[in-house]
């Protein structure tokens, strides 16, 4: 009987190499035989734990849009109808949320992570661009999800940021109309908007993490020490050619990556059970009152993840000056692998002006986030963020001068990973 | 093999003009697509003028009437909100409305209005939209010790004279917008139509 069996699922299993030879190399390539370092820590996490959140936003994005209407007139009531009367509606519509900022988390993470060990520098300066070209699609679907309940903030929201296109000289008057197919945001605005959320962009995005893993494979991935396992010694426990200090993704990574993926998840019930909108900060305490286009909210912000760059914006006096300042600050970390000219990639070795330099970029970040989240009033604040807009794109120059001219002292990189055995 | 005797000239023709002609039916086949985002024939027809009656407006009054989705003020100016205007001249970035965008030819004068003591003005921030406050008293506010009447922002702080002229040094970059409009009688404005067009 298990011979029967056996020579069954070994038919089927030839039958199956015999139509399609390649799919057994390729899952070898990017899982079995795909060696990572061994040395990877737990900022390692993240790359796996976004691809998780993509899943729950795209598996609850779907059965949101069974219930949802896009349309101006229903939209607030369908999405209180799936709040109230949608059986586990409200879990859904809580998982999409929440997941939206857990996405961010563990993205700007991840992110962070490479600046730290130096991953974006040759040879994965691919994989960094398209990572960025995955953050700011990420960006883009967010803002257009945000829009779609039609609650006060998502209409004021999609007001000022349309507004910012209106700063383009010239053309900056017909291309909001355009976007938004009306002389303000409305009915035929958020429609297009739910189109691209859950079609267009969803399409994109899966193409470009596609496209971001398997530019990783080609490479390979860094490690905290920044150490190139390639180069080094060959000839592991499964296969002499392999690298020494690599184990095989699957299962020593998957196994770990579940296990923290676990961990991931609870601190996410937690949130998702007790406090769904984190005290306003996941979802916008005026976004539970239906948009009116008569009535401005007391003070308009963003969601958390867009609030440094926001801050940004509202610290440059000047319009469009302001608008060039908000994107440029994204569109710099584009240009990281070539404003870093140093060849030691982990901070573990790089000169104590670069370990600095981070870390005042971090605060940097998460101060100028604060003040976009506040009311804007205090001019103190309008000061304090101007010097840290300022010191965000001063890390960047201070980044090339103090590569370019030799003025990092490096310590000595190891030959292999640390804690090889 | 196959490459012997073959005529370049003509080959790289055919690859050239394939290329173009390819290249400009995917442009043209855009267009549809491209402009299927412009306003649409019933947006268009929402946005059609209109009526306000002013009769029954009383010196230092504001109604607010709704155009293309933007609230439209008319404000009836009393005569120590006019004699205060010259004098902010010095105050404001842009004070002889010379940025072209912000205002119908009509409304570039020293009243931004038709009839000096008529105010209509687009209710919405230059900056980013909200909705400014009037702040109708020649007296010292919290945001400006020598206010003269106008209107601030609560979302950035930006300040704007009885004109709907920007004051320097606030996040919006320029006045605020005079809508088209013309008088039927004195009594009554249409928004949404200048003199002289249909």
């Amino acid at each position: 009987m298990a011979n029967a069996l056996s020579r069954a699922v070994t038919g089927v299993q030839e039958w199956f190499n015999d139509r399609a030879p390649s799919f057994g190399p390729f899952y070898r390539k990017h899982m079995t035989e795909y060696y990572a370092p061994k040395n990877f820590n737990i900022w390692y996490i993240f790359g796996v734990l976004s691809m998780v959140v993509l899943v729950n936003q795209i598996v609850t994005g779907i059965f949101l849009t069974m219930h949802f209407k896009p349309s101006a007139a229903e939209a607030f009531a369908s999405v209180e109808y799936i709040m109230r009367d949608v059986e586990w509606g409200w879990l859904i519509r809580y998982m999409h949320s929440t997941g939206a900022s857990a996405f961010f988390v563990v993205v700007y993470i991840h992110m962070f992570r490479g600046v730290m060990y130096g991953s974006y520098k040759k040879p994965r300066e691919l994989v960094w661009v398209l990572g960025m070209l995955i953050y700011l699609v990420l960006m883009a679907e967010a803002f257009l999800g945000y829009v779609l309940p039609w609650g006060q903030m998502s209409f004021w929201g999609a007001k000022v940021i349309i507004s910012l296109f209106g700063a383009i000289p010239y053309i900056g008057g017909a291309l909001t109309e355009w976007i938004m197919g009306d002389y303000l945001p409305s009915d035929a605005t958020l429609n297009r908007f739910f189109a691209l959320h859950v079609i267009a962009l969803p399409l994109v995005l899966l193409l470009l993490v596609v496209l971001h893993i398997f530019a990783l494979h080609e490479v390979g991935s860094n490690n905290p020490d920044g150490v190139e396992i390639k180069k080094g010694p060959k000839g592991n426990r499964w296969s002499d050619k392999a690298p020494a200090d690599g184990v095989p993704f699957h299962p020593y990574f998957t196994v770990k990556d579940t296990f923290y993926t676990g961990c991931f998840l609870m601190i996410c019930a937690f949130i998702l059970f007790f406090e769904p909108t984190l005290g306003g900060w996941f979802l916008e305490h005026d976004n539970f009152v239906e948009a009116n286009r008569l009535v401005t909210p007391e003070h308009i912000k963003p969601v958390w993840y867009y609030t440094p760059f926001y801050a940004m914006l509202r610290v440059v006096p000047d319009k469009l000056l302001g608008v060039l300042v908000m994107f440029g600050a994204i569109v710099v970390l584009f240009f990281l692998p070539w404003l870093d000219r140093g060849k030691v990639k982990s901070w573990r070795y790089r000169g104590t002006g670069f370990r600095a330099a981070i870390f005042v970029l971090g605060v940097c970040f998460v101060w100028l986030g604060k003040i976009g989240a506040g009311p804007g009033t205090d001019p103190v604040e309008t000061v304090v963020g101007r010097i840290l807009t300022a010191l965000y794109f001063g890390f960047f120059i201070f980044l090339f001068v103090y590569t370019h001219f030799g003025f990092e002292k490096t310590k000595p990189v190891p030959e292999r990973v640390t804690g090889h055995d | 093999m196959a490459n012997d005797g073959v005529d370049k000239g003509r080959r790289r023709f055919l690859t050239a003009t394939t290329a173009v002609v390819g290249g400009a039916g995917v442009v043209v086949a855009a267009i549809p697509f491209i402009k299927s985002w412009q306003p649409s024939a019933r947006a268009k027809t929402a946005g059609a003028p209109v009526d306000a009656d002013i009769s029954k407006l009383e010196e230092g009054q504001m109604v607010i009437y709704e155009w293309r989705g933007q609230p439209v003020w008319i404000i009836r100016r009393t005569k120590a909100q006019l004699d205060a205007l010259p004098g902010q001249d010095g105050r404001l970035r842009d004070p002889k409305s010379e940025n072209a965008d912000q205002q119908p030819k009509f409304a570039q004068n020293e009243y931004r209005s038709l009839k000096p003591e008529v105010l209509v003005l687009v209710g919405l921030c230059t900056h980013l939209g909200c909705a400014p406050k009037l702040h109708a008293e020649l007296k010292p506010e919290p945001f400006d010790a020598e206010w003269k009447g106008g209107f601030f922002c609560p979302c950035h702080k930006s300040r704007f004279d009885m004109a709907g002229r920007v004051y320097d040094g606030v996040p919006a970059p320029s006045n605020l917008v005079v809508p088209p409009y013309k008088f039927v009688d004195d009594g009554h404005i249409v928004i949404g139509v200048s003199e002289g067009a249909a």
